[in-house]
């Protein structure tokens, strides 16, 4: 890839071609169930794992600042309601980001290179067959659906861990958690989270499936386009949850 | 009958560079043609540009009436029904075996019952001499036998074109000439139109009705065999004999008071065009009918082996 401003621009304006594109050919017929079910199940089992053991963690941190915040506060009694609103609004969205880009994308990303570099695309081009429509809407699909379901997994392991951390570890009392579950956070969040992690499974997607069939130059070119996949698409889904926090704090009215 | 293909004025180049310029020719329809040209004259990316994977800078490509390098994408993908393709590995679908790779086009574009499928899979597989091979994965296979098996792929679509893209490349010489009697066998039988890219001389000298050669970013000629064959352009020459003797170097090119040196020393007893030793043309097998085309050609191979015989 050149450092040089037009072709970073010509990148970015094919990319985006790539996902109009996708969108373009996402209603043509027939539906290819058969690559979606398969490569949902190929996502969801690289990344189901990793997800948990990650979420716990991640739980357990926010458990442990916001534990002692709130006691240095004098606000014990709201430490679950902070909690569950950051595990729900911001932690859950982004460890979905994590490792649907860092997981599911490489694979993908890797799956469409390697593709790419033994000719099976062109070939599949001449034999008259879109691999837009073949090999990439599937996986879009597949991505977000899989991306929406972590995003609920995140949250319930996310959850238990800070209550696993809050009671058991700093002697915080189960029913103040439980309590103050739903003062701060409503459904509203939940939702927020679920279309984000949606929109995060399409943009990973989408760029995996654009660097692996851009991938050029032998294996090591698919090294190189798994690489930059997992950079790029972490830089657009930070910035994406950013303007997506953004909107929702302004068109949903907030508690309290 | 196949179908001709008409190329004019195509010019192609990655950033700075010139891949070739300006190259202009015509595949007469149902005729086997080589392209030939040393490594990295982009003999592959001419292939790819014919089947619209690649645009090319200026020129056109005129397949059965239509412009491909001004055709819509949807309507691509209608005019490469036309094509059959041999990539150089073969270029086989690897998580699928055999037998669901051949089937893939069959399935993807036709209505044919399993059965029928089935039938035309295995004829197709027979024809390349992979019968017993089916349920192999790409990746399991030798090189040799993934090549046949793309062919096989390549052919199920009763293709009217027919590109390979090195078909001898990476195979040992007894293969390869299975490999190039099964490509005049082909052509007797289907009457498609056939272009095989290559840098392999016996082939090229055996095989084709027509030959072009590439070099130095530009097409150097392109006619009938008998014309290249006897033809005293030095780069066809040099690179039909394949010596190191003449304008083609280790790096692309040399300088041209070298190659005139080089030329004044193989300064060879010239001869009458007629009188050159031709080698002679590979025919279809015994067990094919041959159409009148072949019959012809057959008929004037008797004709010039009679002649030499008679003639030394």
């Amino acid at each position: 890839m050149s450092l040089s401003p037009t072709g970073a621009l010509r990148h970015s304006g094919n990319l985006f071609a790539m996902a109009l594109d996708v969108v373009r050919t996402l209603p043509r017929r027939p539906f290819q169930v058969r690559e979606f079910i398969q490569q949902a199940w190929f996502v969801a089992s690289v990344t189901i794992l990793p997800t948990a053991l990650v979420s716990i963690p991640f739980g357990a941190v926010i458990a442990l600042q916001i534990g002692s915040l709130t006691r240095q506060l004098g606000a014990q009694s709201f430490s679950g309601a902070a909690s569950v609103l950051a595990v729900l609004r911001e932690a859950s969205p982004i460890v979905t980001a994590l490792l649907i880009a860092g997981a599911g994308g490489t694979a993908i990303c890797a799956d469409l290179g390697a593709r790419k570099i033994r000719d099976e695309i062109d070939a599949m081009q001449v034999l008259g067959i879109d691999p837009i429509h073949r090999l990439v809407v599937p996986r879009v699909l597949a991505s977000m659906v899989v991306a929406v379901l972590l995003n609920g997994l995140v949250s319930v392991v996310g959850v238990a861990g800070g209550y696993f951390f809050n009671v058991i570890l700093q002697n915080g009392t189960p029913g103040a958690y439980l309590a103050s579950f739903t003062t701060l956070a409503q459904l509203d969040d939940l939702w927020a989270a679920e279309l984000k992690a949606l929109v995060f499974g399409a943009i990973a997607a989408i760029v995996a499936s654009y660097k692996g069939l851009t991938a050029q130059g032998g294996p090591k070119g698919v090294g190189d386009a798994v690489n930059q996949s997992v950079v790029i698409t972490f830089m657009l889904l930070f910035v994406t949850n950013f303007v997506m926090t953004a909107v929702y704090f302004q068109v949903v009215p907030q508690r309290g | 009958m196949g179908v001709e293909i008409c190329v004019e004025g195509l010019t192609k180049s990655f950033g700075h560079q010139v891949i070739w310029q300006d190259v202009s020719l015509t595949l007469p329809a149902g005729e086997v043609s080589v392209m030939l040209g040393p490594s990295g004259t982009g003999k592959s990316v001419f292939l790819k540009t014919l089947v619209g994977l690649l645009k090319p800078d200026r020129g056109s490509v005129t397949v059965a009436g239509r412009d491909i390098t001004k055709l819509r994408e949807h309507d691509l993908y209608e005019v490469r029904k036309l094509f059959g393709v041999l990539f150089q590995d073969g270029a086989l679908f690897g998580s699928m075996n055999l037998y669901d790779n051949i089937a893939f086009p069959l399935r993807e574009h036709t209505r044919k019952s399993e059965s029928e499928i089935r039938r035309i899979v295995l004829e197709k597989m027979d024809m390349v001499g992979l019968l017993g091979a089916e349920a192999k994965l790409p990746g399991e296979i030798s090189g040799g036998m993934r090549k046949r098996a793309g062919l096989a792929r390549a052919l199920v679509l009763d293709p009217e074109i027919i590109l390979f893209d090195e078909p001898d490349s990476g195979l040992d010489p007894v293969r390869v000439a299975y490999l190039n009697q099964l490509i005049v066998d082909l052509n007797a039988q289907i009457d498609a139109t056939f272009l095989i890219v290559t840098h392999d001389i016996a082939s090229a000298r055996q095989v084709p009705d027509n030959i072009g050669l590439l070099f130095r970013r530009e097409l150097v000629m392109f006619g009938p065999r008998e014309q290249l064959l006897t033809s005293d352009e030095p780069v066809v020459r040099q690179f039909l004999n394949g010596r190191m003797q003449g304008p083609i170097g280790m790096a692309e090119e040399k300088d041209a008071a070298q190659v005139e040196q080089e030329l004044a020393q193989i300064r060879e007893p010239t001869r009458t065009p007629g009188s050159r030793p031709l080698t002679p043309r590979l025919l279809p097998g015994p067990g094919i009918t041959r159409p009148p085309r072949w019959e012809a050609i057959a008929t004037r191979e008797a004709e010039l082996q009679r002649k030499e015989v008679t003639g030394a």
